[in-house]
Formats: structure tokens, C-alpha cells, sequence
């Protein structure tokens, strides 16, 4: 009887079950200590308040994406590689130090009321709900122009000039490759940026507040901190909880695949529409570079004068956290990598794989951080395993995002070249030497940047375990900030900023080089 | 001698069977109105398409536990037989070995391969740099070096024209020849099939029949083989 059974590998089970163990472990142990279950009105505001800024800042993120992206796939200028990497910084941008730049511009003294002022107009005030929507999609507008370019991306060059020697204009371009590639990728990119929305919690901290503008993320932190109350803390915990295990759900569910076929990786250089596209390509560009790039540019200016003043101690958290960056990063793609091949292949049991690939989504930093601390405190002191907790809480928090960026390139690579592998015998570490990681490179290499820039600029695990001197960079920042010493935070606000996108770029150089 | 024991091919309402075997060093084409199951037939042969029941043998040995790998055979596709990303020397090292770790003698091997079809030189390109025919060529001399007793080709040439795949057929029966090895190929072209092939596997309605004899076939069509032939073909 002839029938070879789909590939049993035990290794992603194994890390799969551990993951799990992981996620599922705090998540047991805060819901065991949640106690009562009651929501107050306010809580449910806080509900309410969450949702529809996670919504309306994903659907601003998604479609003003959309055009900046088509611009850069098919425009070809001077420093557009470099426009590229940069549009990736306020992704990878702490988020304290993001509020920071958009403060120094849109803030009650910054550039914009000053003109506004100038002008004899009235001024702008950035808190509340709109300078939340304001920080979320500056942070993250980028993701998903990055998102929504691999898509077009992913669209051999060949059907590009197929359609140009059919005499498709824009409107069938659009049509038969655009709009199918599209309709695969946006919900997926616009959903992850309303999970990441749902547990923001530096933005909402320093926008938001008050009862109008709270999260239930901030709900949490301030029953831990300001009233050291965790049965409420995990009753709130158990809420976040629910809100992102639906959001996490349509994640799940909305995973589409598009099949263009392989191309063979001719470059070919298709000339985009002219006419009135061409302008209007040009400010899309244009209108990104500049909302993404003035506050940047802010931290820079207020952060240069300051790093003659950083005490050492800012030395030393930058080493600790430049260390957790690359283990999270090395962690998170190699499991990322692992999960998202066997589940290409469809190996056994890829849909507990998959499931548990992206079962951090439906947690939050200060849910398993809060999850954690409760788990280590009667055993050891949380403050001496403060560096592996977050190196753990990191990994796991990045995971569903590289992983999601990693698995279609990996379908790909099982749906080309999965039949030609296997009749060369071409199994094991040959296999992910000479095929998967070459065909891989490019995703994986933005893929450990993006862990490592999340990594580097993690303030919120690190809150509840470290004290004294066990801190990571941006905590020290947030203690600067505290003390007043703002000179001395810009300066390692600004070398934070310099790490996280020295880091991110490394990794992702690496991958296209690797790719070519 | 490759032995398909009463093989049953099914998914989704196709069904196809095959129960027949077919010498070593023989030259098979495999022809049939498209859709009737030619790749399917080969795709099982090959480990890629597990029949429902019946069994695969090569020399009486049941090959069907056997990873596609691990088979007495290699395939040609009809395209993705390279990999883009590495060269034609690395894309025939592959056939050698998986780890592309060759020995000095090996390396050697694949340059003579390079050669014996006709791409000496073209060693350092990548695919993407080659033409149609070229590419044929080096998926062909990966074959010459594994040298396994069957050579499964599914219709990889089609896309050439007819002086070029003449020239390509005519390599294949020059690597098959080499080795010994049995070749099945699918194709859509009954031109190829009296020009190559020594017997004919008629694939219809179904079944998968046994090896006939090009001429013999050609000379006296089934009702089948006339009906995927059309009036041109009766002439």
C-alpha cells in the first residue's frame, strides 16, 4: 500500500507545546487570581474607548498606506531605497520617544500651534482621542506601507510585463494583479495594526487619560501601580484578554493566500503610469516622508545637546538592552522560521502550529508580564530573573509578527520548489541551507529587525520586574523623564532611537544582501 | 523493470488505473487528451500523488514508502526544475549531493556534466541568465549525474520549438542510453511520441493502459487514441 502520509516532525510540536506553555501559563495564573468579576461603568467605557481608537487608527494606518505604497512599488527615484528604510523608523521607534517627536511638532508649544499661532489661527491641543489616532498611525503607517509593498513585491515582474504587452492601463493592472494582491494582504495588515492598537499602552499613557481616553491596557497598569489591586488588575487582565483573542480569531481567520507563481527573478524594470499618477504618486510620497520624518527629525535636534549630558548609567542599560534585542530577535525568528516552514509544508498538526504561532496576539506586555510576576514572586526574587522575563515576553510578543511576515514567502517556497526538493532528496539542514533560508532571506532579515527594534524599545514588562540598577535603556529614559533631568532623556532618548534602527537596519541589510 | 500493480489514482472525481509494467531501458511516451491524468500517473510514479491502492515496484520492490528523494528516479518538470537562486554548477551539485558539500572528483563530475550537454562555461550563471533550451539542458544534466534507472519528464520542453526539442529529445535518449534508464515522458505531441519513444501509454477515459509499440499503435488507433488524434491525425 503506497501512501506516504504527510511529514511528521516532532521539533515544531515540541516548540509549539512550549510556547503554549508559555503564553497559556500567566494567562492561567492571572485569571486564577481575577477574584470578582465585576465591570463598572467606567470599565466598560475603558472598553469602549479601546476599540474605537484600535479601529479608527487601523483603518487610517491601512488606507493612507495604500497609495504611498503603490507610489514606491512602481516609482523608481534617487534615495528611494534609503526613503524605504526610513519609513521603517517610527515603527521601530520606542514609542515614549515617537510621543516625544510628535509632542516637539504638534504639542501645545511645538511647530505646528507656533505657525498655527502665527497665522492668527486657533492652536491645537494633541490630547485625547485624536492625538492618540495621531500617534498610532504615525507609528504605525509605516508597518503598513512596508506590509502592503512586500505585497506588491511578491508580484513577479514577469506579470508585470505580461500585463504591459497586453496593453493593460492602470485600471487592469489594478484589476487582475493589484486589487487581488491587495484584497489578500490589507485585512491581514489592517488587523494587526488594531491588535497593536488594543495594547498600546506608552501613547494612551501620555495622550490619553482621564476618563474620556483610557485603555484597558492603561486600566491594568494603573490598578497594579496606583492601587496595587491585582485582583482587579487580573479581572482587567481577563478583558484585555477576551478583546484581543477576538481580534486575534479574525487574524486567524482572514489568512488568505494569493498565488501569482514563480517568477524567475529577472529584474525588470516596468515604468509606472504617467499623466496625473505621476503627480499624485509624487505626493503621496512626498506628504509620508514629511509626516513621518519632521518629528524624527525633532528628536534629533532636542536630543543632540543632551548626550553630553548622559550619566553612565545609561552605558551600561544600553549593553543590557542592546543584549536582550538580539537574543529576543535570534529567538523569535528562529521559531518564527521553524513554525512557518512546517506549517507550509502542512505538516501534521500545522494548525495547532499555527494556532500557537500567533496565540501571543490575543495577550498584551502587561497581561504576561503581570501573569509572570505573579508566577516568580513566591519563588524567586523577580527582580534577579528581571533580563530573561523580558527576553521571554519579547520573543513571544514578536512572534506573531514575524511569523506572519515569514509564512507566505515560505508557502512560496513550498508551492515552487517544494516538489523539486523533494525529488532531489533535498531534507533536513541541506534543505534550509541551500533552499529556505536563500528564498527566505530578505523576510527574515526584516523580520529579526523589526523583533529586535520592539525588543530594544520594550518599556513595559521591564516595568513591573526591574529596579535599582537591572534597568533597559528605555527605562532608564522613563526615569530620567520622571527626575526632571529632560536634557540628559533626550540624549538617551535619542541613543536609544540610534540603536533600535542601527539594529533593525543591520538585520534587514543583512537579508537583502543575502537575498541577492 | 517498473511495475504498476493495479494502481488506483482518485481526488475530487478524477480517477485513474494502471496495471502494467514497462522494461528497464525502454522509451515510453505518455499521451492523452490534456486532463485525462498523464502528470498525475507520473506524479505517482514519482512520490508526489499517493494511489488509493495498488502498488508501485521497481525490479519487485514496492517503492511507495519511499520518499520522492529516496525513488529509483529523477524528474523533470515542466518548469521550476532550477532553483533562481543558485548557479548551474550548484543547481547539478544538488543532484551529487543535498549538502553541496563535493569532494574535488564530484566537482569534477558536474563540470563534465556541464559539458557532456553542451554549457560549457555557463557553469557560473544563474537561471534566470539562461535561455529555455539551456535551462532544459542543465535539469538534464543534473539527471546524467544521479543516474537513476528511470527518468521521468514531464513534458519539459513544450515550450521550445520543434528544432530545439528535437535537439533536447535526442539528448534525453543520449542520457537515458548512458545509463541504462527507462524513460517515461509525458507529452501532448504525437510527433514526439513516434519520433522518440519505442512504446506508447495511452492515457483516456480513465485508464492508464499497458505499453503498445509506437508503430503498432500508430498504425491500428483505439477508438480513444483516434478520437485525441482528430481527422488530422487519421491521414
Amino acid at each position: 500500500m503506497a501512501s506516504r502520509a504527510r511529514p511528521l516532525n516532532l521539533g515544531p510540536l515540541v516548540l509549539a507545546a512550549v510556547l503554549l506553555a508559555l503564553v497559556a501559563g500567566p494567562l492561567v495564573t492571572v485569571a486564577a487570581r481575577a477574584g470578582q468579576f465585576v465591570m463598572v461603568p467606567q470599565d466598560w467605557a475603558a472598553v469602549r474607548f479601546t476599540l474605537m481608537q484600535a479601529s479608527l487608527s487601523a483603518l487610517i494606518s491601512v488606507g493612507l498606506a495604500v497609495p504611498v505604497a503603490r507610489a514606491l512599488a512602481r516609482r523608481r527615484f534617487a534615495g528611494r531605497q534609503a526613503l524605504i528604510t526610513l519609513m521603517g523608523a517610527p515603527f521601530l521607534l520606542p514609542a515614549m520617544v515617537a510621543v516625544l517627536g510628535l509632542l516637539a511638532v504638534f504639542g501645545r508649544s511645538g511647530v505646528m500651534n507656533d505657525l498655527l499661532a502665527e497665522m492668527g489661527l486657533p492652536t491645537v491641543s494633541i490630547y485625547g482621542l485624536h492625538g492618540v489616532l495621531l500617534a498610532h498611525v504615525f507609528l504605525n503607517l509605516p508597518l503598513a506601507v512596508r506590509i502592503i509593498l512586500q505585497g506588491w513585491q511578491s508580484i513577479p515582474a514577469e506579470r508585470f510585463r505580461l500585463a504591459a504587452s497586453l496593453g493593460f492601463g492602470p485600471s487592469e493592472v489594478a484589476r487582475h494583479l493589484e486589487r487581488p494582491m491587495l484584497w489578500a494582504v490589507l485585512p491581514g495588515a489592517g488587523l494587526v495594526i488594531f491588535v497593536i492598537c488594543l495594547t498600546s499602552f506608552a501613547v494612551v499613557l501620555t495622550l490619553g487619560g482621564g476618563p474620556a481616553a483610557t485603555t484597558v491596557e492603561l486600566a491594568i497598569y494603573q490598578a497594579v501601580r496606583f492601587d496595587f489591586d491585582l485582583g482587579r488588575a487580573a479581572m482587567l487582565a481577563l478583558v484585555q484578554l477576551g478583546l484581543c483573542a477576538v481580534a486575534a480569531g479574525l487574524v486567524f481567520g482572514l489568512a488568505r493566500q494569493v498565488g501569482f507563481g514563480a517568477g524567475l527573478d529577472r529584474s525588470l524594470v516596468i515604468a509606472g503610469p504617467g499623466g496625473w499618477r505621476r503627480w499624485a504618486d509624487g505626493a503621496a510620497i512626498t506628504a509620508a516622508a514629511l509626516f513621518l520624518l519632521v518629528p524624527l527629525g525633532a528628536v534629533v535636534l532636542r536630543g543632540v545637546p543632551g548626550l553630553a549630558e548622559v550619566p553612565d548609567v545609561v552605558f551600561t542599560a544600553a549593553l543590557r538592552s542592546v543584549l536582550v534585542a538580539i537574543v529576543s530577535a535570534a529567538m523569535t525568528v528562529s521559531v518564527a522560521l521553524v513554525l512557518a516552514d512546517a506549517v507550509a509544508r502542512r505538516a501534521r498538526g500545522f494548525g495547532f502550529l499555527e494556532a500557537a504561532a500567533v496565540l501571543p496576539l490575543a495577550t498584551s506586555g502587561l497581561v504576561l508580564g503581570t501573569g509572570l510576576f505573579l508566577i516568580v514572586q513566591p519563588v524567586v526574587s523577580p527582580l534577579s530573573v528581571a533580563l530573561p522575563v523580558t527576553v521571554l515576553v519579547n520573543t513571544a510578543l514578536a512572534l506573531p509578527y514575524v511569523y506572519r511576515l515569514v509564512l507566505p514567502d515560505a508557502q512560496t517556497v513550498v508551492g515552487d520548489y517544494g516538489r523539486l526538493s523533494d525529488s532531489l532528496g533535498l531534507q533536513g539542514w541541506p534543505r534550509w541551507r541551500w533552499v529556505v533560508l536563500p528564498r527566505l532571506a530578505r523576510p527574515v532579515g526584516f523580520g529579526a529587525g523589526v523583533a529586535a527594534a520592539l525588543s530594544i524599545g520594550d518599556l513595559g514588562v521591564i516595568t513591573l520586574f526591574a529596579g535599582g540598577d537591572q534597568g533597559t535603556l528605555p527605562l532608564v529614559v522613563q526615569q530620567l523623564t520622571g527626575a526632571y533631568r529632560m536634557q540628559a532623556a533626550a540624549g538617551a532618548a535619542l541613543l536609544l532611537v540610534g540603536l533600535s534602527f542601527g539594529l533593525f537596519w543591520l538585520c534587514d541589510w543583512g537579508g537583502r544582501r543575502a537575498s541577492a | 523493470m517498473l511495475q504498476l500493480d493495479r494502481v488506483v489514482l482518485a481526488q475530487d472525481g478524477f480517477r485513474l488505473t494502471a496495471d502494467w509494467a514497462a522494461a528497464p531501458g525502454c522509451r515510453v511516451a505518455v499521451i492523452g487528451p490534456s486532463g485525462a491524468g498523464k502528470s498525475s500517473l507520473l506524479a505517482a510514479i514519482a512520490g508526489f500523488f499517493p494511489p488509493v491502492s495498488g502498488a508501485v515496484r521497481w525490479n519487485g520492490t514496492d517503492i511507495g514508502g519511499l520518499a520522492p528523494g529516496a525513488r529509483p528516479l529523477s524528474v523533470l518538470f515542466q518548469d521550476q526544475n532550477l532553483f533562481p537562486h543558485l548557479t548551474v554548477a550548484q543547481n547539478l551539485g544538488l543532484g551529487l549531493r543535498p549538502d553541496l558539500r563535493l569532494s574535488g572528483t564530484e566537482a569534477m563530475r558536474v563540470d563534465a556534466a556541464i559539458e557532456r550537454v553542451g554549457l560549457a562555461g555557463l557553469g557560473q550563471r544563474k537561471p534566470g541568465e539562461l535561455s529555455g533550451g539551456q535551462a532544459g539542458r542543465a535539469a538534464l544534466a543534473r539527471a546524467l549525474l544521479r543516474a537513476r534507472p528511470m527518468l521521468l519528464l514531464d513534458e519539459p520542453f513544450a515550450a521550445l520549438g520543434p528544432a530545439l526539442k528535437a535537439e533536447m529529445l535526442a539528448l534525453v535518449a543520449e542520457v537515458a542510453g548512458d545509463s541504462g534508464a527507462l524513460v517515461l515522458m509525458v507529452t501532448h505531441d504525437p510527433a514526439d511520441a513516434k519520433a522518440f519513444a519505442e512504446a506508447v501509454v495511452l492515457v483516456a477515459d480513465g485508464v492508464a493502459a499497458a505499453p503498445v509499440q509506437t508503430e503498432h499503435l500508430f498504425a491500428n488507433p483505439p477508438p480513444a487514441l483516434r478520437g485525441y488524434l482528430g481527422p488530422a491525425g487519421q491521414i
